[in-house]
């Protein structure tokens, strides 16, 4: 099992070079370069404009200054921020547990919703239940992030008022209150932005896992078990869901680049300090080796949780075998 | 030849039946037209779509502005008619495109087999595992300062970047269905006939895959959608003053404890859109179905 998953590590690093080389060549062959905004400002002279491109090695042959960029990320350095002068390295770690704390928060949550709808739904088809997810679903799907968001906003922060206060409902910037901290904050900052980013996926992953438990139920092992008198629960959450949930791991390990690109809409929109909001900023700004940088940690990031889903399938399905 | 045609028609009048049957299909096709058309006839409007007067900004629903106007005086409702034009366009052009090419290198792949797959599949992996919103951005911010000139019309660079990120979705899924497809009699048949690679491909294996893709291009056509306006939305999209959905949201957000009204109805639009084409494809997958079950016997 290990050499299976270090070996679907080591398939996946020339998919990072190739990407790495386009990416990068895309960013400095762009007119203008990095330097745009010191170009701009009028106390910055040519002199020292020159003396920085020659510090930061912008004058060098695109693959040398390439091989030098890559050469430090195998080393585990990102280079520097060319709008802060920090280490990226630095920038990153301090977002990602945050970038983190949302996704892993709101993949909890919808996990804990999707699978008791999707399960209730299959076991009492076409009811009013039933109906009624499906609408709420197809709504879930089809509503972007983004809009969801400031709706949210605009409901919880500017209409509803909290009776006791007079202050807005829910808190809608950052993780904490200013000039407070600790765990009851954050969650209570959690609250809009998990919901924004969950109810899509809890939507989908619902109506997938209906799909695939009425699929299940008509199988040979479902009818022994309640012809064996097992209990409905034991029947459709043992015997059934354990089943049918093995294409969702599937699934899951497909949409992560999605649930990432979701918490980028969210952390912009709820000013969230994360990975996401940083790459937008930078994106602004053009600083690219924090784009680079954020770039390539999210897809080592997607490649490991990949790996780990494919584990768990493992772990769920005795009868695959890793070679 | 002659004697096959006439149920060859029944079938496809079969599936619009079908898909007829499934009365939300029927009422999406429906709201999905009237947009449609309501877009094309966006010259209709009174309004300029671009053109500022400030002394009449902020106004909320009225008679003469159906949804108010925003920030610059500007008639939301005629800015929503031509930014329905280039959302519509973009999700319709960026599908064809993704659809194109996922076709293509699913085909190949699932046909041929052997290192042909291995290397397709490989790409499409790498593509797969790839977070393409933050590449997309970096596209968007660097693309257009590209000195290339047909690079400099954002709303080309949004159709191109959008498909070149989208289309392994269809390419794994035609690659499943040749898979199967290519083992099966009438392939053996075309074949010991001497027919050509591209024959079999294009002429007998491919029209058997027309359900499945027409139900995957409408999920990559809301997809598109939702993916043009989060970019225009972010400001690394079609670029202003050209007005989309996501970039009339994006100027919106600015404006949301002021005007919320101004954020609603883009969205609302995205929302409303991407809804029925979801429930097109719904009625378009139990259409086929049947199709296929009785295609497998």
């Amino acid at each position: 099992m290990t050499t299976y998953a270090i070996r679907r590590f080591l398939q996946t690093i020339p998919i990072l070079f190739i990407i790495s080389i386009i990416l990068f060549f895309l960013v400095r062959t762009a007119p203008g370069g990095p330097l745009t905004s010191a170009r701009r400002n009028p106390n910055v002279t040519k002199e020292q404009i020159e003396a920085l491109e020659e510090k930061l090695g912008l004058n060098d042959p695109l693959p040398v200054q390439y091989g030098r960029w890559m050469g430090g990320v195998l080393t585990g350095n990102l280079g520097d921020s060319i709008k802060f002068r920090r280490p990226v390295n630095e920038m990153i770690a301090e977002r990602i547990p945050n970038t983190l704390l949302l996704v892993g928060v709101s993949f909890l949550v919808t996990l804990l919703l999707a699978i008791p709808i999707g399960v209730l739904s299959a076991r009492k088809p076409y009811s009013i239940f039933d109906y009624t997810m499906t609408t709420i679903t197809f709504v879930g799907q089809s509503i972007p992030v983004y809009w969801l968001g400031l709706g949210l906003i605009v409901i919880f922060y500017v209409t509803i008022k909290n009776p006791l206060t007079g202050e807005p409902f829910l808190p809608v910037g950052g993780m904490n209150t200013h000039g407070e901290s600790g765990l009851l904050d954050t969650l209570w900052h959690l609250v809009l932005p998990v919901t924004a980013l969950s109810l899509g996926w809890i939507a989908w992953y619902s109506r997938f896992l209906r799909s695939s438990m009425m699929d299940v139920l008509h199988e040979d092992y479902v009818r022994t078990a309640k012809a064996k008198g097992a209990t409905a629960n034991t029947v459709y959450y043992r015997h059934a869901l354990s089943n049918a949930i093995l294409p969702l791991v599937t699934l899951i390990a497909l949409d992560l680049p999605s649930l990432f690109a979701g918490a980028l809409f969210v952390e912009t929109i709820f000013a969230w300090p994360g990975m996401g909001r940083l790459f937008w900023d930078a994106a602004k700004g053009r600083d690219y080796p924090i784009l680079l940088g954020v770039v390539m940690i999210t897809a080592v990031l997607i490649i490991v949780c990949n790996i780990l889903a494919d584990l768990a399938y493992g772990w769920l399905d005795p009868q695959v075998k890793y070679e | 030849m002659s004697d096959l045609r006439p149920s060859e028609q029944s079938l496809a009048r079969t599936i619009i039946r079908r898909f007829f049957k499934h009365k939300l299909a029927g009422i999406a096709v429906a709201v999905l037209a009237v947009l449609v058309l309501a877009s094309a006839f966006a010259f209709a409007s009174p309004y300029s779509a671009t053109e500022q007067e400030p002394s009449n900004k902020f106004q909320t629903s009225s008679a003469e502005h159906w949804f108010g106007t925003d920030e610059l005086g500007r008639d939301i409702f005629t800015r929503i008619l031509y930014g329905g034009r280039v959302s519509l366009a973009v999700g319709l052009l960026s599908t064809f495109l993704s659809i194109a090419l996922g076709v293509v290198v699913g085909a190949l792949s699932g046909y041929f087999g052997g290192w042909v797959d291995s290397v397709l599949m490989r790409i499409t992996d790498a593509f797969l595992t790839f977070p393409s919103i933050f590449v997309l951005i970096i596209l968007g911010a660097y693309l257009r300062e590209q000195q290339v000139p047909w690079l400099k019309n954002s709303v080309v660079i949004v159709i191109i970047i959008i498909a070149a990120l989208a289309w392994m979705w269809p390419a794994r899924l035609v690659r499943g269905l040749f898979l199967v497809l290519r083992e099966r009699e009438f392939v053996s048949a075309t074949r010991a006939l001497g027919g050509s690679h591209l024959r079999i491909i294009v002429r007998h294996i491919l029209p058997n895959c027309i359900g499945p893709i027409l139900v995957s291009g409408t999920l990559q056509m809301a997809s598109a959608i939702i993916t043009e306006s989060g970019l225009s939305y972010l400001g690394f999209g079609v670029q202003p003053p050209t007005p989309t959905w996501g970039s009339i949201l994006s100027t919106a957000e600015n404006q949301v404890f002021r005007a919320p009204w101004i954020a609603f109805y883009p969205g609302l639009m995205i929302f409303v859109t991407v809804m029925a084409i979801n429930y097109i494809g719904d009625g378009l997958r139990d259409a086929f179905d049947p199709y296929v079950v009785h295609a497998e016997k």
